[in-house]
């Protein structure tokens, strides 16, 4: 039936996965191909390694905020299947997050390697940016299921670092930015948006385990 | 064996058609256009913009100047492509990305235009759209320009120095300090009507120079680029280009020049006190806290692969300016 997607709780066919995923993976990896080429033939206007850093930086965090999406989606929409999207859109997070130092290594700074370490070291919004590479980083390489079950409990704390990630990311996209007034302000804002339901249940979850500490 | 193919109708340049004629006829076919196929579906068409062309976007047509080409001021250095130079811009009047200045700009008019001379001088006078480009005679100087964000580019400039404007002013022996104002008029520049398409700048654009620095024969007016009058985006219809100085000082769409005793406020300054100072001179010692400004990458064309990051040079290798800061201590008065 066509519309039995709609129905509670709706659970998606492998089929209907696999597919989701191909077009993903066809939309995400084939965009970032197609601007490095465009980049490589002078085709992304004026600067086209700033455009390429723009590209890239902004939708690694696209990314890993609709990443931090899913979670709420999967548990209040009848449709808890989307979870099964969301390690590949983390690791997306990570590629894209990769491709954006890449290029600001190769052709930003173009490996004049003294002033790759000073800028790593001496500018705050860089040196940011990097730790929350390294993070996602560590989150990419131990996504794979043996290790996670490997790893027990101590991958769920590793991997609540995502949330580090995040304002760190958001930290480098606002201090990268000549004003305050700009796009980055509007990203705060939506992550906010996108945390508040894990806000409110860690805020549950404290009080519950307080009430319990005190006997009645 | 083939024929050599020899074409029937021979072309000389005289057969081209004229620009005015050529606009003439796009108009002609855009509104035919709205009338055949817009008597159908006009509100629709007009809304996604199917007959609009590009050209269209650009308002005022670039007129072709006269001048005196490049002389002892101007670098011999690989020029920036005309099309990097015209849509790759800061003008936070019209937006913070780089390609909103391209995009929306045509909407200033530039034609009636009026600039003031006043303050501190014994013969204030306002100059008109006309004048801006006839008064004084035009001479070409490719310049380097350097972004406080660390890239540059090599632009052919237009215009005259503007010592020339004060001259004829005749300022009086106590000036000490040139302001200049950029116009201010929300309903044609949209930055000016929102904090976040401005990006939190206080409006009018106002920047200012010491007079010795405003006297100096490479301090420039511009009122064109490639040979033609300002497109929009790049500060038409007259522009400051001062090129030891990060691009920021080089203020657009001036209004206004005032002669005054006092340093003059200035708008990069007043919002990052700490980042951008009131002198500006390009210094490759003296870092931006956020960024170092040793090198540069110099927008020439060449796509991802070109090696473009190039040393930063002292007072971006106008090294004639020197004297005006003697002594002076340039990290202090950054």
């Amino acid at each position: 039936m066509a519309f039995s997607v709609f129905k509670r709780p709706a659970r998606l066919t492998k089929l209907q996965i696999w597919v989701g995923k191909c077009l993903a993976h066809l939309l995400i990896a084939g965009a970032l191909v197609w601007q490095f080429v465009q980049g490589f033939s002078d085709n992304l206007g004026a600067d086209p390694v700033q455009s390429l850093l723009d590209f890239t930086g902004q939708h690694a965090i696209h990314l890993l905020l609709f990443t931090l999406c899913l979670a709420p989606l999967a548990r209040f929409t009848p449709c808890g299947d989307l979870i099964r999207y969301r390690r590949m859109l983390g690791v997306y997070t990570f590629v894209y997050a990769l491709a954006h130092f890449s290029t600001y290594i190769l052709f930003e700074l173009q490996l004049n390697w003294p002033l790759i370490g000073s800028e790593l070291v001496k500018r705050p919004y860089i040196s940011v940016g990097f730790a929350a590479l390294l993070i996602l980083l560590a989150l990419a390489v131990t996504s794979f299921n043996t290790l996670r079950k490997k790893m027990g409990k101590s991958w769920q704390s590793l991997h609540n670092w995502v949330y580090v990630a995040v304002v760190l990311a958001l930290l480098h996209f606002s201090w990268s930015q000549k004003t305050i007034w700009a796009e980055p302000i509007f990203y705060w804002l939506a992550a906010f948006i996108i945390l508040l339901p894990r806000m409110q249940y860690a805020l549950r979850a404290r009080k519950q385990r307080q009430r319990r500490r005190k006997p009645a | 064996m083939s024929k050599r193919f020899i074409p029937s109708v021979t072309l000389t340049e005289n057969d081209v058609t004229d620009e005015s004629v050529y606009r003439q006829r796009r108009t002609l076919l855009k509104r035919m256009g709205f009338i055949g196929a817009g008597a159908l579906l006009s509100p629709q068409a007009s809304a996604l913009g199917w007959f609009d062309d590009d050209e269209e976007k650009q308002a005022a047509k670039r007129e072709a100047l006269e001048f005196t080409p490049a002389g002892q001021y101007s670098t011999s250095e690989k020029k920036t492509p005309c099309d990097k130079v015209t849509g790759y811009n800061n003008f936070y009047e019209f937006g913070t990305g780089k390609d909103d200045p391209a995009q929306y700009a045509h909407n200033l008019k530039i034609d009636p235009w009026s600039l003031k001379i006043d303050g501190m001088v014994e013969k204030p006078f306002v100059l008109d759209h006309a004048s801006l480009t006839q008064r004084f005679s035009l001479q070409e100087r490719i310049y380097r320009l350097r972004c406080v964000e660390a890239w540059s580019m090599v632009i052919p400039w237009i215009g005259f120095e503007l010592a020339e404007i004060l001259k004829a002013a005749r300022p009086l022996s106590s000036a000490r300090y040139v302001a200049f104002q950029t116009l201010y008029d929300p309903e044609q520049m949209r930055g000016q009507n929102s904090r976040f398409v401005g990006g939190g700048v206080d409006y009018p654009y106002v920047e200012g120079l010491r007079l010795d620095e405003a006297l100096h024969p490479l301090t420039l007016m511009a009122v064109g680029l490639y040979g033609k009058t300002l497109p929009e985006q790049n500060g038409a219809p007259i522009r400051l280009v001062v090129p030891w100085k990060y691009g920021f000082k080089s203020i657009k769409s001036i209004v206004r020049i005032t002669l005054t005793d006092k340093e003059p406020p200035t708008t990069w300054n007043k919002l990052a006190p700490d980042e951008y100072g009131f002198y500006a001179n390009v210094n490759p010692k003296v870092d931006h806290p956020r960024w170092s400004q040793a090198s540069e990458r110099r927008i020439a064309g060449g796509g991802l692969l070109s090696r473009n990051r190039i040393e930063t040079q002292m007072f971006n290798g106008y090294s004639e300016v020197a004297p005006l800061y003697k002594g002076m201590n340039l990290r202090k008065y950054y």
